[in-house]
């Protein structure tokens, strides 16, 4: 087995170095996720701009994983319209789904690319889909959904 | 007593022969979760299929008669291994099912109470408003969670006795935590998060003191240790065969045979019953009365193979291993920097699951490097979630080993915390 495959150091980088962590003083919507099996917890906090665009902030505790892919969620969407955000959560849980049988495009995921190794390890890719299904969570609450969204 | 000799009993157990993660030598570090099988208890349960499967207690064929010797008597070899009698001892799909049972006697018990018609259901199991059930604050999710609906239900208080910084049971507050208005008390022999073995004959006695019935979970201690049953004063005891050498889908629930008797029943349908009519039906005696539905034969007879294979080692002498390999791995541990033992620390009423914390590591990151190396251990709360939080961890680490572990298990455990330190740049 490959640790270095499943810990790229893009992983690491953002686990030591978390980018964005903080909560928001005045969310629109919060959500606090946990993974039962093992205590990880994240809570994300939405609000937007005048232009609608998101402003993210979120807590947590957890594995390198789950943590790292919180930071890299926040780094990507901090000022993404809602349409960008639905866009990149999309490919990022696609190729979450993917055993790691796909080639992601940074182009849309940027440092999310990183968790592809991760994708071959079922008992991991919930911890790297907790902060990101959490988001969507609190963007449904804030009504800061893609229209097609809000209709599913 | 003769001495465990791991090396010869690992041949036993087909399992632990293979690899895993590119080739390693699979060290299985995770019995407290689910012990690995060996092979007798592989071929009795084949052999029960390929000679004489049939349904249990019904059917007039020399097959079915064949089939309820062998469920029966494989009873009678497990309350052996216990030191009670065939009739004390309910199957059950695993010691959930049968902790359920036990709190469902008494939110079933209060339900039918009062209602016209109803046969009598025995005060000891009615919960009155102002009632209350104490377990502890170590117990796992399967002995806290099914007390917590009875309480729902009922409108009974629930209360636990705290545990010491050093994860022994606090009984400085047993007389007031336990008190006249407690109708259960229901605690953990051996913790499967902190390792702790708990006076549990001192809690029972307590609850016997004020009419309480005594429930205990043994479903790390009978495993492990000689368990007389009687001695642990309880009206009540649960555990699972498969963290016990024998397959999954069978757990227990022995009673004293006067409680069991009082139970109300918790499944109900076919097999449990003495007389159905379209209104309403009678019950069988226990253990029948709760052994509803076709039953998992092949699985007790697997289980009469595990309690004959850990008879055969002697049950003094697996404790005595696992007391010495203990000592071994707190020992390890200790001199490990940043790596803190979750739980008694002392070799003292202490069995061999035990949880650790590495500093600035999460425990699924330690996991997943000792994965990767071959070594299988638990991660997260362990279904003690409450004990975690007491101990203010999110999760732990935990290795827990068995008869067929040995010194150099302990070592590549060892190994693999120091390797994640250094991967993770914590060291
Ligand atoms: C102390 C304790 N109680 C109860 C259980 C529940 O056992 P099972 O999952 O076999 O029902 C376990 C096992 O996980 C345990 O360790």
């Amino acid at each position: 087995m490959d640790l270095n495959g499943l810990y790229q150091d893009i992983i690491l980088d953002h686990y030591k170095h978390p980018r964005g962590k903080a909560a928001l003083d005045a969310p629109l919507a919060s959500a606090h996720h946990v993974n039962p099996t093992c205590g990880d917890e994240v809570t994300v906090d939405v609000a937007a701009d005048a232009e609608g665009r998101l402003i993210l902030g979120y807590q947590g505790q957890g594995c390198s994983i789950s943590q790292a892919s919180a930071s890299v969620m926040s780094e990507l969407l901090e000022g993404a319209s809602v349409e960008e955000s639905v866009k990149v959560r999309e490919a990022f849980v696609a190729m979450m789904h993917s055993q790691g049988n796909v080639e992601p495009d940074e182009d849309v995921i940027g440092d999310g690319v990183a968790f592809v190794g991760v994708a071959k390890y079922p008992a991991r890719v919930k911890c790297a889909l907790l902060p990101w299904m959490a988001l969507q969570d609190a963007q449904i609450k804030a009504g800061l959904m893609a229209p097609k969204e809000e209709t599913r | 007593m003769t001495p465990l000799d791991p090396a010869r009993i690992k041949r036993d157990f087909p399992i632990l022969e293979r690899t895993v993660r590119d080739g390693k030598p699979l060290v299985y570090l995770d019995s407290a979760a689910t012990s690995q099988k060996p092979r007798s208890v592989l071929d009795a349960e084949r052999a029960y299929y390929e000679t004489c499967n049939a349904a249990v207690h019904r059917g007039a064929h020399q097959l079915a008669e064949e089939a309820t010797e062998a469920y029966e008597s494989a009873r009678a070899a497990i309350a052996g291994f216990i030191s009670a009698a065939p009739s004390e001892v309910v199957y059950t799909k695993n010691a959930t099912e049968a902790l359920n049972l036990a709190a469902y006697a008494f939110s079933n018990a209060t339900a039918l109470h009062g209602i016209v018609g109803n046969p009598r259901q025995d005060p000891r199991f009615v919960l009155n408003s102002g009632d209350n059930i104490v377990v502890s604050e170590m117990e796992h999710h399967a002995n806290l969670v099914p007390w917590q609906e009875a309480c729902a239900k009922t409108g009974a208080q629930l209360r636990w006795l705290p545990v010491s910084d050093d994860g022994r049971l606090d009984l400085a507050s047993l007389d007031t935590v336990i008190d006249e208005r407690t109708k259960a008390v229901s605690i953990v022999h051996q913790s499967n998060l902190l390792g702790t073995i708990n006076p549990v004959e001192t809690v029972m006695a307590r609850a016997h003191q004020v009419g309480a019935l005594g429930v205990v979970d043994a479903c790390q201690s009978i495993p492990h240790m000689p368990v007389r049953i009687r001695e642990l004063g309880a009206d009540l005891v649960a555990w699972s065969g498969h963290k016990m050498l024998g397959p999954t889908g069978i757990g227990f629930l022995w009673g004293t045979p006067e409680v069991l008797d009082a139970m109300p029943p918790f499944l109900t349908g076919g097999s449990m019953i003495e007389i159905v009519e379209m209104e309403r039906s009678t019950y069988a005696k226990a253990p029948q009365k709760f052994e509803a539905g076709t039953q998992m034969v092949a699985q007790t007879i697997g289980m009469r193979a595990a309690v004959e294979y850990l008879s055969a080692l002697g049950m003094d002498a697996i404790a005595a291993h696992e007391h010495e390999l203990t000592g071994y791995a707190l020992d390890r541990l200790d001199a490990l920097d940043g790596v803190t033992v979750i739980g008694p620390q002392d070799n003292v009423n202490r069995g061999s699951a035990i949880s650790f914390t590495v500093d600035g590591l999460h425990p699924h990151d330690v996991g997943q490097v000792l994965d990767s190396r071959g070594v299988a251990v638990r991660v997260g709360h362990h279904c003690a979630w409450p004990t975690c939080r007491r101990f203010g961890v999110p999760a732990t680490t935990r290795l827990s080993t068995y008869i067929y572990n040995d010194r150099s298990d302990i070592d590549a455990a060892v190994s693999g915390i120091l390797a994640a330190q250094e991967f993770f740049g914590v060291s």
